[in-house]
C-alpha cells in the first residue's frame, strides 16, 4: 500500500477515528489494519471512497477460506448478519463491526449473532421449518432407513423440547438466549457461525501484523 | 430329656395313670443314651453330679438292701446312704420296692450295683418321673427344657434361675442345666436319625410346581412356607415334628376358598390347625384326612383349581408341535436364556425371601426336574415352555439380543467375572474420604490402602438390567440418542449431547443403558476429535457418568483414561478443568490411579495447579485459571490415594504449589488441597515439606473454618505429622491447641471427630501441649469420649489420654472423671491398635497408687494379663509393660500374680517370641514379679533360666537393658546364679558393660553383683575382663550402682583371696 496517497492516508485515518468509536473490541491501531485488510480483499477494486463493498460470493470466500465455514445456508446467515442495511454488499464499517463480533464478542453479542444467523427469514423467529432446513444434512443417511427425515425431525424435536421454554413450537431470541446461558454449548445450535480459536488467532496475525510493518 | 422324652420316645397307656416305654429299638437306644450320660457325669463333672435334686426321684426298683454295700446303712430290708443333704436327710433311701434317689451320682452309684438291670432301672425311673427335669432343678425349670427352643437359648432360663435361686446351690444348677439342655438336644438328634428316611426333595418339587402354577396361570393366589428356616436335612419342620414325619408346612391360599393350612409329611398331606409360626402347639393337630399329594388335596378342597387343572390338560397334549416350530431360530433363544437365567442366580442371591412370591421367568428347563406325578398330568410341559415361546416372538425381545451381542464384544472381560452382586452402587468417597490412622504407622497405611483397592476391584461385579422387557423408557430414549452420536456431524452431535445431559445422568439405569448401547465408546472417540464443543459435551456426561464405578471401570477398559489426559493439555480452560474434574471421579480405583500416572496425567495435573499469585482478587479469565487449579487439585485428591502417585506429585514438584493454593480463601478450593496433603501426609516427605514450608500455619487457621470437611482435612493433617516434634511445636505456636479441643464437641460428625482427637494425640506427645490442652479441659472431655464411640475414635482418644497421664495431676483427673473404668472395659475389646493404646493408658494410670486400687477392683490386672494371648506382638509387648507399673503398684502383687491361673507359665512362654521389644517388655515384667519369692519359685519352676539365658546374645540395648534386669531379679532363688553361669550368661552380659546405653550398664551391674555371688561366675568374669569396666562404673553418681559394682568386685576379690589363702594352705 505504499503507494497510497497522502489525501488517502488521511481519509482512512477519519475512518479509523469514527469507526473505532463504534467498535469496542479493536484498538484504533487494529481498526486501522482492518481497514487495509478490508482493501486487500476487494482487490483491484479498491477505491478510496470507501463506498464499494464485499458481495455475497467473496464473503463466503473469506468465510471459506479463513474460517473453514463450507454450509451456504450458515454462510448466507453470517452474510445477512454482517450486512446490516440488507443492500447485499458489506461495507467496511460493517466488516469491521461484524468481525468485533464474529472474533472477539462477548457471549451477550455471540447470542444475538448465532440467533440473527439462525433466523433465516427474519421474522425474529427460529422456526420448526428453519432448524430443520439447517439441520437436514446433520445426520449422515443410512442405507436401511425409510424416511430419512424422520430421524432430523426427531432431532429437531429435542431440541425443541430443550430450548422452546416457552411451548410455542419455535425458538423466540427469549428462548435462545435462556437456553444458551443454560448451557453454552447450545450458542452454535444450528451449525458452526463462529470461528474457532485456532483460526482467530491465524487471522488476527494475519491481518494485524502483516499490515501493520507498512 | 424334655422334648425328647415327653415327645420322641414311644409311650404306650398301660392303665389311666401309668405308662410304660415300649420295647422299641428307638426307646432302647434313648435309654442307653440316657444310662451313659448318668454314668459320665459323675467322672466329668462332679460338683454336678452331686448336687441335691429339689425332689427324689422314686421308682420301683428290682434292687434289695443286700446289693447295698459300703457307704449305705442297711437295715431290715431298707438302706440309706452315708452321704446326706445340708439337712440330714439321705441322698438315697431304698424302702423296698421303692427307691428315693435325690443326686445323680447316687443314682450312678446305684445303676452300677444294678449291673445287668441297669437299663431296666432307667426305664422304671423315667416311667415313674414323667418330668424328671422339674423334680432335679425344680419346678421354676418345669418349662425350661420343654419349651421348643430350649438348648437354643441357654441364657434366658439361667438368667431366670439367678433371679429365682436365692444364690443358695445356684450355680451348680446353672451348670446343671445346659448339661440336660445339651442330653436333651443328642437324643433328640439321634431320634432323628433313626427316623431319617424323611425326604424332604419331593416336597419342595411339588411346592416349586404349584408357586409355577401361582404365578403363571394364577390357579392359585399364593403358595408359601410357614418358615424360611430350612434344616440341614432339607426339612422345615422343627426337628421334634420331624420325629413324626412332618416335613414342612404350607399355607396355599386357592382363587375361590380361604386359606388352607397343609402338613407335608411323609404319611402324604393333610390340614393342620393353623400352623403359622413355629411353636403354636394345637397347629399341628391333623384337621381333616390324608391325600396322597397337594395336588389332590387342592383339587378336593378348591372347586376351582379342580376346574382349572381340567382345563390345563389338553393345552399340555399340544405342546410338542408349538415348540419345534419354535426352534427354527436357536440361536435368539440361546441369547435369550442367558439374561433370563441371570436374572434368576441375581434374584436368588439378593432377594432370597421375596423370591418365594415373585414370578419366576424360566429359562432353564433342566432346573425342574418334575416328579413323577406331576409329570403324568403334563403340567410341567407347557409352563416350561410355553414361556420361551412367547418370548421370543416379540420384536422388543429381539432388539435386546441384539444389544446383547454387542455387549458380548465389548465387554468379555467384564463377563467372565461373575456377575452378580447384591448391590454395586457406585458410592463416591470424594467428601468422605478419611484414613485413620493408627499407631503402627505407615505399614498399617499401605496395608489398609491396599486392602481398599482390591475392595473396590471385587466391585467390577455388576448389575443386569433385570428383564430385557422392564427396560426402562430412558434406555431406548438413550439408544437413539447414542445413534445421532454416532451419525451426526458436529452440529447434530452437540444438540444430541445437550440433550443426554438433560436425562438424569446420576441415576444407575441411565448411567448402565449409555454404556450397554456402546455410548461410551462414542462419547471416549469424541474426545479425540479436534472439536472443542463435542469434547466439552462429552466431558460433561463423562463426569457426571463416572460417579457409577462400573462406568469407571468401563472408561479405563476402553483407553479413555488416555484421551481424557490428552485433553489436559488443550489451551482451552473450559476443558482442561473438565477433564481434570472426569479424572477425579474416574481415578477412584487403583487401576484408574496407575494408568493417570503411566501416561503422565500427575505431571500435567500438578502444571494445572499453577495459577495467578494473588488468589483474593480475580479478574473474569484469573477465576478460570482458579477453577482449573482447583479441578486439578480434585483429580490428584483422588490419585493421591496411591503411593506412587504421592512420590510422582512430589517429584512434578506439587507441593509447594499446594502450599500456594492453601492460602486461598475458598472453601471449594481449599478442601481438594487439604485433602490431598492429608493423604500424601502419610509419606515422611510430605510430612517434612509441609513442615518446612510453613502449611502448619495455614492447616491451623482453617482448623477454624465453618465447614466441617475442610476441618477433618486439616485436623487429619496435623493428626499425620505430629509425629513429628517440630511440628507439634508448631501447631502450638499457631495456637492450634484450642480449636482442636473445640473441634471435639462435634461428636455427631465422627469422621471429624477421629481427625480431631487423632491430631490432639500426636499434638500431646509434647508435655507443652499437654499442658496447654489442659487450659481448656481437654482431658475431662476425652474421658467422657471413652465411652459410646466407633472405634476409630476411641484408638486415638485412648492414645490421648496415654499421653495426657505424662502428667502425674492428670491421673488424677482422668479418675476423678471417671476414665479408669473405661478404659479397663475396653480392656475387652478386639481391636489390636485400640487395645495397644488401652493397655499403654492403663499402664500410665497403674503409676498412680490411687488409680492402681481402682484398676485392681476392676479386675484390670487380668484383663491385661490375659492381652499376652492376642496375636499381636504390638499387644503383647504393650499389656507386659502396661502390667510392670502394675505389679509395682498393687497391694499384695504376689498373691494376685498367683491368683491367675496359668498367667505365669504364660509370661515365661513369651520368651520364646522373636519381636524384641515384646522380649524386652517380658523381662521388664519377670523382673518385677519375681521380688516376690514365691512366684519368683514357679517362674524357675516353668524354665525361666534357659530362657533368659538364651537371650543374652542380644545386641538390642533396650532389650539388653531389661534382660540384665529379670537375670538380676531370678538370681535370688535357689541355685538359679548357678544355673545362669552353667547356662554361659554370664560372659556375654559382661559384654553389655562396653555398651553406650547407661542404663544397660546399671541393670546389668545389678546382674553381676548377684551372679557373682557364685565362685565360678566370678571366675567367668574375671576371665571376660570384667574388673576394669566396674572400677569405672564404681565411679558413678548413682550410689546403689556404685555399691553393686562394689558389691561384684569384692565378690571377685575374695574369691581370688580364699583361692591364693588356699594355695598357700596347701603349699605349706
Amino acid at each position: 500500500m505504499s503507494e497510497m496517497s497522502a489525501v488517502n492516508r488521511k481519509l482512512v485515518q477519519a475512518l479509523v477515528e469514527t469507526i473505532s468509536k463504534q467498535v469496542e473490541h479493536f484498538s484504533k491501531a487494529e481498526v486501522e489494519c482492518l481497514i487495509r485488510g478490508f482493501n486487500s480483499l476487494l482487490g483491484e477494486r479498491a477505491v478510496p471512497d470507501h463506498t464499494a463493498g464485499l458481495d455475497r460470493g467473496r464473503f463466503r470466500s473469506v468465510l471459506h477460506n479463513w474460517f473453514g465455514m463450507t454450509d451456504y445456508m450458515i454462510m448466507d446467515g453470517v452474510f445477512r448478519t454482517f450486512d446490516k442495511d440488507n443492500d447485499n454488499s458489506i461495507s467496511v464499517k460493517e466488516w469491521i463491526k461484524g468481525l468485533s463480533v464474529f472474533l472477539r464478542g462477548s457471549l451477550d453479542e455471540k447470542i444475538k449473532y448465532c440467533f440473527h444467523v439462525y433466523d433465516l427469514n427474519g421474522d425474529n423467529y427460529i422456526s420448526r421449518e428453519e432448524m430443520f432446513q439447517m439441520l437436514k444434512n446433520s445426520l449422515s443417511r443410512q442405507p436401511t432407513e425409510e424416511d430419512p427425515d424422520e430421524r432430523i425431525k426427531d432431532l429437531v424435536e429435542i431440541t425443541l423440547k430443550k430450548m422452546d421454554h416457552d411451548h410455542d413450537g419455535r425458538l423466540s431470541f427469549d428462548d435462545f438466549e435462556k437456553a444458551v446461558r443454560e448451557e453454552n454449548l447450545l450458542l452454535e445450535a444450528f451449525g458452526t457461525c463462529l470461528p474457532d480459536t485456532t483460526s482467530i488467532e491465524t487471522f488476527e496475525r494475519h491481518v494485524f501484523e502483516e499490515h501493520q510493518d507498512h | 430329656m424334655g422334648v425328647s422324652l415327653s415327645r420322641a420316645a414311644q409311650w404306650t397307656t398301660v392303665s389311666p395313670g401309668s405308662v410304660r416305654l415300649e420295647p422299641t429299638p428307638m426307646n432302647e437306644s434313648l435309654l442307653k443314651e440316657i444310662l451313659h450320660f448318668v454314668e459320665r457325669l459323675s467322672s466329668q463333672h462332679p460338683q454336678e453330679a452331686e448336687h441335691v435334686f429339689e425332689e427324689p426321684l422314686q421308682w420301683t426298683t428290682t434292687l434289695v438292701a443286700s446289693d447295698f454295700q459300703t457307704g449305705y446303712d442297711i437295715s431290715d430290708s431298707d438302706a440309706q446312704s452315708h452321704e446326706k443333704d445340708s439337712e440330714g436327710c439321705p441322698l438315697l433311701q431304698l424302702s423296698p420296692p421303692v427307691v428315693y434317689v435325690r443326686s445323680f451320682s447316687q443314682i450312678a452309684k446305684l445303676l452300677h450295683l444294678a449291673e445287668n438291670t441297669k437299663l431296666k432301672e432307667v426305664q422304671a425311673c423315667l416311667e415313674e418321673n414323667r418330668d424328671p427335669v422339674e423334680k432335679i432343678l425344680g419346678p421354676s425349670f418345669a418349662g425350661v427344657l420343654s419349651r421348643e427352643d430350649a438348648g437354643v437359648d441357654v441364657l434366658s432360663p439361667v438368667d431366670k434361675v439367678k433371679e429365682e435361686s436365692d444364690g443358695k446351690d445356684s450355680e451348680t444348677t446353672i451348670k446343671l442345666l445346659p448339661l440336660l439342655q445339651n442330653l436333651d438336644d443328642q437324643l433328640l438328634k439321634k431320634c432323628l436319625r433313626e427316623t431319617s428316611d424323611l425326604d424332604p426333595t419331593a416336597a419342595k418339587k411339588e411346592v416349586e410346581l404349584l408357586r409355577r402354577l401361582c404365578t403363571e396361570q394364577r390357579v392359585l393366589k399364593s403358595v408359601r412356607y410357614t418358615s424360611d428356616y430350612e434344616f440341614s436335612n432339607g426339612c422345615r419342620a422343627p426337628p421334634w415334628r420331624q420325629v413324626l414325619g412332618e416335613i414342612c408346612y404350607l399355607v396355599i391360599e386357592p382363587c375361590d376358598t380361604e386359606a388352607l393350612y397343609i402338613t407335608y409329611s411323609t404319611a402324604g398331606v393333610f390340614l393342620n390347625g393353623r400352623v403359622k409360626e413355629e411353636g403354636e402347639e394345637d397347629g399341628y393337630e391333623r384337621r381333616s384326612d390324608v391325600y396322597k399329594d397337594l395336588l389332590t388335596l387342592l383339587k378336593s378342597r378348591s372347586p376351582q383349581f379342580a376346574e382349572n387343572m381340567k382345563e390345563q390338560d389338553p393345552a399340555a397334549q399340544e405342546l410338542p408341535s408349538t415348540q419345534q416350530i419354535q426352534h427354527v431360530e436357536p440361536v435368539d433363544v440361546k441369547e435369550q436364556g442367558q439374561p433370563q437365567r441371570s436374572y434368576q442366580q441375581q434374584e436368588k442371591n439378593v432377594h432370597e425371601k421375596r423370591r418365594q412370591h415373585t414370578p419366576r421367568k424360566t429359562g432353564g428347563r433342566r432346573k425342574y426336574e418334575p416328579c413323577s406325578r406331576w409329570r403324568d398330568l403334563r403340567l410341567i410341559a407347557p409352563c416350561g415352555k410355553a414361556e420361551e415361546k412367547k418370548s421370543s416372538k416379540s420384536s422388543a425381545e429381539k432388539k435386546s439380543s441384539e444389544i446383547q451381542k454387542k455387549k458380548s464384544a465389548a465387554g468379555a472381560k467384564s463377563k467372565t467375572k461373575s456377575e452378580f452382586s447384591a448391590s454395586s452402587l457406585p458410592v463416591l468417597r470424594l467428601s468422605s474420604q478419611i484414613k485413620i490412622k493408627t499407631p503402627a504407622g505407615a505399614m498399617q497405611d499401605a496395608y489398609s490402602e491396599s486392602s481398599s483397592e482390591s475392595e473396590e476391584e471385587e466391585e467390577q461385579l455388576e448389575r443386569r438390567p433385570e428383564s430385557n422387557t422392564d427396560l426402562p423408557s430412558e434406555y431406548w430414549q438413550i439408544q437413539k440418542l447414542v445413534k445421532y452420536l454416532k451419525e451426526g456431524d458436529q452440529t447434530a452431535t452437540v444438540l444430541t449431547l445437550c440433550a443426554m445431559m438433560d436425562l438424569n445422568l446420576m441415576q444407575e439405569t441411565c448411567q448402565m443403558a449409555i454404556r450397554d448401547v456402546g455410548g461410551l465408546e462414542v462419547l471416549l472417540n469424541l474426545l479425540d476429535t479436534s472439536e472443542v464443543r463435542c469434547k466439552i459435551g462429552s466431558l460433561k456426561i463423562l463426569r457426571k457418568i463416572s460417579h457409577n464405578m462400573q462406568i469407571r471401570q468401563a472408561i479405563v477398559d476402553l483407553g479413555g483414561l488416555q484421551s481424557i489426559v490428552k485433553i489436559l493439555d488443550s489451551p482451552v480452560k473450559d476443558l482442561k478443568a473438565l477433564a481434570a474434574e472426569t479424572i477425579a471421579y474416574v481415578a477412584q480405583f487403583h487401576r484408574a490411579r496407575r494408568t493417570v500416572r503411566q501416561c503422565g496425567g500427575i505431571q500435567k495435573l500438578v502444571k494445572l495447579l499453577d495459577c495467578v499469585p494473588d488468589l483474593a482478587n480475580l479478574t473474569a479469565d484469573q477465576e478460570k485459571e482458579v477453577e482449573v487449579a482447583r479441578c486439578g487439585a480434585l483429580a490428584l485428591w483422588s490419585c493421591s490415594k496411591s503411593t506412587k502417585n504421592k512420590t510422582a506429585i512430589r517429584k512434578a514438584e506439587g507441593i509447594p504449589l499446594l502450599g500456594h493454593l492453601l492460602k486461598s480463601p475458598h472453601e471449594n478450593m481449599l478442601i481438594p488441597v487439604v485433602g490431598t496433603l492429608q493423604e500424601c501426609a502419610s509419606e515422611e516427605s510430605y510430612r517434612m515439606a509441609i513442615q518446612s514450608l510453613g502449611m502448619i500455619k495455614d492447616l491451623v487457621k482453617n482448623l477454624n473454618s465453618d465447614n466441617e470437611e475442610l476441618q477433618m482435612h486439616c485436623a487429619s493433617a496435623i493428626f499425620k505429622c505430629a509425629e513429628d516434634k517440630q511440628t507439634r511445636d508448631l501447631v502450638r505456636r499457631y495456637k492450634g491447641l484450642q480449636p482442636l479441643v473445640s473441634l471435639l464437641s462435634k461428636a455427631d460428625n465422627k469422621q471429624l471427630l477421629a481427625a480431631a482427637t487423632g491430631a490432639i494425640w500426636k499434638c500431646s506427645i509434647s508435655v507443652e501441649n499437654v499442658a496447654k490442652f489442659q487450659e481448656y479441659k481437654a482431658l475431662e472431655t476425652l474421658v467422657r469420649l471413652l465411652t459410646d464411640q466407633p472405634e476409630e475414635v476411641l484408638v486415638n482418644v485412648v492414645g490421648a489420654v496415654g499421653e495426657f497421664s505424662q502428667i502425674p495431676a492428670n491421673k488424677a483427673i482422668i479418675r476423678k472423671s471417671g476414665g479408669i473404668k473405661s478404659l479397663v472395659n475396653l480392656l475387652t475389646g478386639t481391636n489390636q491398635a485400640l487395645l495397644v493404646n488401652v493397655t499403654k493408658a492403663v499402664g500410665a494410670c497403674a503409676t498412680d497408687m490411687d488409680n492402681m486400687v481402682i484398676i485392681d477392683q476392676l479386675d484390670g490386672v487380668r484383663l491385661v494379663w490375659s492381652l499376652l494371648k492376642n496375636p499381636s506382638a504390638d499387644v503383647q509387648s504393650s499389656a507386659a509393660w502396661a502390667l510392670c507399673p502394675c505389679i509395682e503398684n498393687a497391694k499384695d502383687a504376689g498373691e494376685m500374680v498367683r491368683s491367675l491361673v496359668g498367667g505365669l507359665e504364660l509370661i515365661v512362654n513369651l520368651l520364646k517370641s522373636t519381636n524384641s521389644e515384646v522380649l524386652a517388655s517380658i523381662c521388664s515384667a519377670i523382673a518385677k514379679i519375681a521380688k516376690d519369692r514365691e512366684n519368683l519359685a514357679v517362674l524357675t519352676d516353668h524354665g525361666v533360666v534357659p530362657l533368659l539365658a538364651k537371650l543374652t546374645d542380644t545386641t538390642d540395648d533396650k532389650l539388653r537393658h531389661h534382660l540384665a534386669e529379670a537375670v538380676g531379679r531370678c538370681c535370688m532363688w535357689g541355685s538359679n546364679k548357678v544355673s545362669f553361669g552353667d547356662a554361659g550368661a554370664v560372659t556375654p552380659l559382661v559384654r553389655y558393660l562396653s555398651s553406650k546405653d547407661t542404663a544397660v550398664h546399671q541393670s546389668t551391674v545389678m546382674a553381676l553383683y548377684q551372679l557373682s555371688k557364685d565362685p565360678n561366675n566370678c571366675i567367668s568374669m574375671h576371665r571376660s575382663g570384667v574388673v576394669k569396666p566396674l572400677i569405672g562404673i564404681m565411679g558413678s553418681e548413682d550410689e546403689t550402682l556404685q555399691e553393686a559394682a562394689a558389691g561384684c568386685v569384692r565378690n571377685i576379690r575374695l574369691l581370688a583371696q580364699a583361692n591364693r589363702e588356699d594355695r598357700l594352705f596347701c603349699r605349706q
